[in-house]
């Protein structure tokens, strides 16, 4: 049996499948990060995702071009990271009730838009052809390592292209270091004449774009079909994440492929037949989600004004 | 020293309303060049309103600004910046953190989008030994001592460079030598030719240090002189409309039976090294025992230990008797320990809620404010009327949420709370950090009159005026240790001085 397990397709199988797991909750628990370090709690992004995907999913169903549906995907994420921003923002509303009132608003919405579009017939499920990997030329041929890790899929990539730019951004730049001291203490930059509102607002959006596309990557890339409810709680598992990788880029990195991983090793076992009991293995990764918020309630890298409402006096 | 040079600041006509409250009201001054100009007033009178609304935090209603001979609009920091004017807020403005050049460097205009820390470096190492500042610059902030991190406020004025710098109660936290150090400092930049204007309730500093003051007085401008001109008695009638003793008179009394009895206390800090070592002290009734020392020798961890809420490693701690070692801070309270925090915003105050709430927290749970499971707000609204009046709390009502009020008034909400609820013992940190001249004799006269009627307490305090002007006895802490402990009658300054630096032997 164990020989199963090791066998060459096995492997490849496990971290192709593993990559596909990561890219979306990475997209996601980047984006978050974002927000968390400029001090905004944000628990949308469930709903963002489950918007993104269906929005994605239309638009490339429709236009016939993937990339047009991760766009839109993005767009829509925005869109109600925007609203988001209004609220917590703007009205200074408790930013975890918002966010979810903004899950509830979108699991509901999506569910009545998704009838709306594709009627509730069920006879012809609609379907789109996902993206094709994408293997880097040179770094594809090498043997093993090139099949497994650069024949992906080009958003994959991008995820990973977004976690180092990230990173550069809050450490390298000038309004890098103007969100990371907004998230300890807004009142250094209102007192350089920095609007912490503007702050604020620009990385919501930023961050809805990212859950948006995260989400749009689900019927894109893996099913090629969108299903009510197809984030299964992708969200909130990204959330989880950044509190494991302690609000830090690479060790959100390493805490979504550790989660990858495991979804995927679960899939894979469930693959071959074992004769285990599959619901404790599709329970495994949420399992490891719950010990990870566990151990990471006291995380030392948490901004000192996360979820506080910003006023001036 | 009389300053002859054209003034680089003029405010016409400045008035300030929050709601209905009226903080300035038709304020002009000016501040010349190269001069350092104190703003005096009591708490509450608008003197960190006036400052930032100069720093275009706030928006005056009407009024007028020149500066550098130019009409001066500021519609945000940014403006008051650009145009030159630095500000060291009254609570700093810091991210604990990030370290020193972070802080220092974050939201500065530069050229290109990348943080160039390093030129920044060399930068704020030159104005550092421009400035005798040793500071190392990767520091995380959060681990300076309060001295340091006004540095660090400091030069964050000066690395954008500026030509007049508002400093809004610096001394308040720190140190004698700090206030020595930072004196020096503002002494530089004036010879430089910097303007500043400096907040400070503290008579002899503005003696010390400053060439014209301007006093406010509930919202209005009483006039503006020269510091040569007049004495402190001259500045304090100004302020209040009255004289103020700064000694309190004392009646002798006899202490009494041991009501607080500390013994060989073990306490440690949060980052687990040790607090307060082998600690022993006891205070009598009728007496005040002060507690001298330079700020972060394990006041705070004593502190902590006696209210409750930080655990005994060892030692107890007595009651009229009864071991109270590790009882719930609720249980302390309930047993009559009333404590005054050192840090009002985060340990004495519900910054969000109103006064009146603020007024009971800790009591909320007896009578006369609560009848089975319900407040009694009737009963409240009225004592918060009476602690109102009786502290001269500047606020509107007792409806009127802590974090609108004014530094020294946020001080003045915590004394009326822990000092009305008729205490046995009362452990009290800095108590008059922040206050005017005639809150701090209020609370001095109070202290001082909970002590003849048969309270125990301990006041502990960095200020060595204070300590000696109400003190009994004196007690010195040093790296948690006891230093000894001297009748007020045989210590002297410099005794006490040495104890507080750690040699042993000093005192009498
Ligand atoms: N944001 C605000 N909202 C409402 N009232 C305010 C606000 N800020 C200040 N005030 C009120 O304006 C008045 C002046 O306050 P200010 O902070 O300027 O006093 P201050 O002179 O600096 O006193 P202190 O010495 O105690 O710091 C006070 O009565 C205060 O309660
Ligand atoms: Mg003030």
């Amino acid at each position: 049996m164990l020989s199963e397990f090791l066998n060459a397709a096995f492997l490849v199988a496990l971290v192709a499948a593993t990559f596909r797991m990561v890219t979306p909750i990475l997209f996601t628990a980047i984006g978050l990060l974002v927000v968390n370090r400029g001090g905004i709690v944000d628990l949308s992004t469930e709903g963002v995702m489950l918007m993104g995907a269906l929005a994605g999913f239309t638009a490339a169903y429709y236009s016939g071009s993937l990339w047009l549906g991760v766009l839109v995907g993005a767009l829509t994420g925005g869109a109600i990271s925007l609203l988001t921003a209004f609220l917590v923002v703007i009205l200074k509303m408790n930013q975890s009730v918002s966010g979810i009132a903004i899950n509830m608003l979108a699991a509901g919405l999506s569910f009545y838009l998704f009838r709306l579009i594709y009627g509730s017939s069920g006879e012809t499920v609609p379907t789109v052809s996902t993206f094709d990997p994408l293997p880097i030329p040179l770094l594809s041929e090498i043997p093993v390592i090139g099949k497994v890790f650069f024949s992906q899929y080009a958003l994959t990539y991008l995820a990973f292209i977004m976690v180092v730019l990230v990173w550069a951004f809050l450490y390298k730049t000038k309004s890098g270091l103007v969100i990371r001291c907004t998230g300890d203490n807004p009142r250094t930059v209102d007192t350089k004449g920095i609007s912490v509102n503007l702050v604020h607002t620009a990385l919501l959006v930023f961050g809805g774009m990212m859950y948006g596309i995260g989400g749009a990557f689900l019927p894109l890339v893996a099913t090629g079909l969108y299903v009510p409810g197809i984030s299964a709680g992708r969200g909130w598992i990204a959330i989880a994440i950044v509190i494991f990788g302690n609000f830090r880029p690479f060790r959100v990195m390493f805490g979504a492929l550790l989660f990858g991983f495991l979804d995927a090793l679960q899939l894979q076992i469930q693959g071959i037949g074992i004769d285990f009991p599959y619901q404790l293995l599709i329970a495994l990764p949420y399992v490891l989600t719950i010990i990870v918020l566990i151990i990471g309630g006291k995380s030392s890298g948490k901004p000192l004004h996360l979820g506080i409402p910003y006023h001036r006096e | 020293m009389q300053q002859k040079s054209q003034p680089i600041l003029q405010i016409e006509n400045q008035t300030k309303r929050f709601g209905n409250v009226l903080a300035n009201e038709n304020i002009s001054m000016q501040v010349c060049g190269g001069e350092i100009h104190c703003l005096l007033g009591e708490n509450g009178a608008g003197k960190s309103t006036l400052a930032e609304c100069l720093y275009g935090f706030y928006r005056p209603d009407s009024g007028k600004y020149t500066f550098k001979g130019k009409e001066f609009k500021p519609r945000s920091p940014r403006d008051a910046i650009d145009a030159g004017i630095g500000m060291v807020h009254q609570h700093f403005v810091l991210s604990p953190p990030m370290t020193v050049i972070e802080n220092i460097v974050v939201g500065t205009e530069s050229d290109g989008i990348w943080l160039d820390l390093k030129s920044a470096s060399e930068k704020v190492a030159a104005l550092c030994s421009d400035y005798d500042l040793d500071l190392e610059l990767d520091t995380i902030v959060g681990q300076l001592p309060v001295g340091r991190q006004q540095w660090v406020e400091i030069l964050k004025a000066l690395y954008v460079g500026v030509d007049l710098l508002i400093l809004d109660e610096p001394t308040a936290s720190l140190t004698p030598q700090e206030v020595e150090k930072l004196f020096e400092i503002l002494q530089k930049m004036k010879t430089k030719g910097l303007s500043v204007i400096l907040i400070t309730h503290k008579l002899h500093e503005v003696m010390e240090i400053s060439d014209r003051v301007t006093v406010l007085r509930k919202a209005r401008l009483v006039g503006t002189v020269n510091t040569i001109d007049v004495t402190r008695e001259t500045l304090v009638n100004m302020m209040v409309g009255r004289t103020v003793s700064f000694q309190v008179a004392k009646k002798i009394k006899t202490p009494g039976r041991a009501i607080l009895e500390l013994r060989d206390l073990h306490v440690l800090k949060d980052n687990g090294l040790d607090g307060v070592k082998d600690f022993s002290l006891s205070i009598c009734e009728n007496e005040i025992v002060g507690l001298a020392g330079v700020a972060g020798n394990g006041q705070s961890e004593l502190f902590d230990a006696i209210v409750g809420v930080r655990q005994l490693q060892n030692g107890q701690i007595l009651l009229s008797g009864e071991d109270i070692s590790n009882d719930s801070p609720d249980m302390v309270i309930k047993k009559g320990i009333a404590s005054i925090p050192p840090d009002r915003m985060t340990q004495g105050l519900l910054m969000g809620f109103p006064i009146k709430e603020n007024l009971i927290l800790g009591r909320h749970r007896v009578a006369p404010f609560k009848k089975g499971i319900e407040l009694k707000y009737r009963v409240i609204e009225q004592f918060a009327e009476q602690a109102i009046e009786h502290y001269e709390v500047v606020a509107t009502s007792g409806e009127q949420i802590a974090k609108t009020l004014s530094g020294g008034n946020l001080q003045k909400v915590i004394l009326a709370r822990e000092l009305s609820h008729d205490p046995r013992f009362v452990v009290a940190s800095s108590p008059t950090r922040g206050l005017d001249v005639g809150a701090m004799e209020y609370v001095h006269k109070r202290l001082v009159e909970l002590r003849d009627s048969g309270i125990g307490i301990l006041l502990i305090s960095e200020d060595l005026d204070e300590v000696f002007n109400v003190s009994d006895r004196i007690a010195v802490i040093y790296n948690g240790e006891a230093m000894g402990i001297l009748n007020r009658e045989e210590a002297t300054r410099e005794g006490v001085g040495l104890l507080m630096a750690g040699f042993r032997g000093g005192g009498g």
